[in-house]
């Protein structure tokens, strides 16, 4: 992948599939490390899939045996000397999984975060009916976004609307230029 | 600044529009976004179609759509688009440009662009 936000965009890809109600996707960063955080509410996995799920040749795909999403984010983080987790429960009365790659941003094998504005847009547009959850935070500053909030506003609207797609857009970018 | 004002105005102007679409999506435009497609460039493909079949205006009559993986990853970005009556139309090696081509030639003038087609990827 060539920029992290693919990565981001790949794996809450992941939990959209889980028919995952709630998506969190958290980015904060310090001057030496950006961390990334997707959890869900989603169906989750058991324990003997959640040890299999780095292996590139377990995945949930029929059409071919492989699945690189977990390997390609976990190498992404370890090759700057970062890490990478991921806890998940199938449990009926708690279930989710929540992903979580720390990176070291000035490791000369870090892929820099790019587009990650066009990666939340992407989601929203693809599972509107999802709350998506967005915090990137850097020192005390953040960019945030709640589609609950916008969905109190809206009413019947859907969220993939372009008009609407178009103001998240808009929104994100104003927030960046704050932080 | 963005408020959520703005957003209460788009819910107003879409009111009216609410009711038109119903029995609307003739034609379905679906952008495959599993892992080979997000990193052969499925996102600005995605995005791409999202904002020209709006600037067309063929938002009643086109729905664009996400997928998994459609099993030709050696052609990603693969877009396949689905209209009643007629034969399945896949688009391989899809990048923006190409798809505001398709959205302006096929969606609106309904001419499929052979060009970017798999036939002619695989003749």
């Amino acid at each position: 992948m060539k920029e992290l936000s693919l990565n981001i965009l790949d794996i809450a890809m992941n939990s959209v599939k889980a028919k995952a109600e709630n998506i969190g996707i958290f980015i904060e960063e310090t001057d030496e490390t950006l961390s990334v955080t997707i959890s869900d509410d989603g169906c989750g996995m058991s324990e003997e899939m959640v040890k299999s799920v780095t292996d590139p040749f377990c995945t949930t795909r029929t059409t071919r045996k492989v699945g690189m999403g977990i390997p390609l984010l976990k190498l992404a983080a370890e090759q700057t000397n970062g890490e990478f987790s991921i806890k998940s429960s199938d449990k009926p009365d708690d279930h989710g999984t929540v992903t979580r790659a720390v990176f070291y941003k000035n490791h000369i094998d870090f892929t820099p975060l790019g587009d990650v504005i066009s990666s939340v847009t992407t989601l929203i547009q693809g599972a509107p009916d999802i709350d998506w959850k967005f915090v990137h935070s850097k020192g005390n500053k953040s960019v945030e976004l709640d589609t609950k909030e916008l969905r109190a506003v809206l009413g019947d609207v859907s969220l993939s609307n372009y008009e609407v797609i178009k103001w998240i857009e808009d929104y994100l970018k104003e927030g960046y230029e704050s932080i | 600044m963005k408020s959520l004002a703005e957003l209460a105005a788009i819910r107003e102007q879409m009111k009216d529009k609410v009711v038109l679409r119903e029995g609307s999506g003739e034609i379905r435009v679906v952008v495959g976004m599993a892992t080979c497609g997000i990193a052969a460039g499925a996102r600005p493909v995605l995005n791409a179609f999202v904002e020209k079949v709006s600037e067309a205006g063929l938002n009643e009559k086109v729905t664009v759509t996400q997928t998994g993986c459609i099993g030709v990853c050696q052609f990603e970005p693969v877009v396949e688009i689905f209209e009643a009556g007629k034969d399945k139309v896949t688009y391989v090696k899809m990048t923006a440009e190409k798809a505001a081509e398709v959205v302006e030639k096929h969606l609106k003038g309904g001419q499929v662009v052979e060009e970017y087609t798999i036939n002619k990827a695989l003749s």
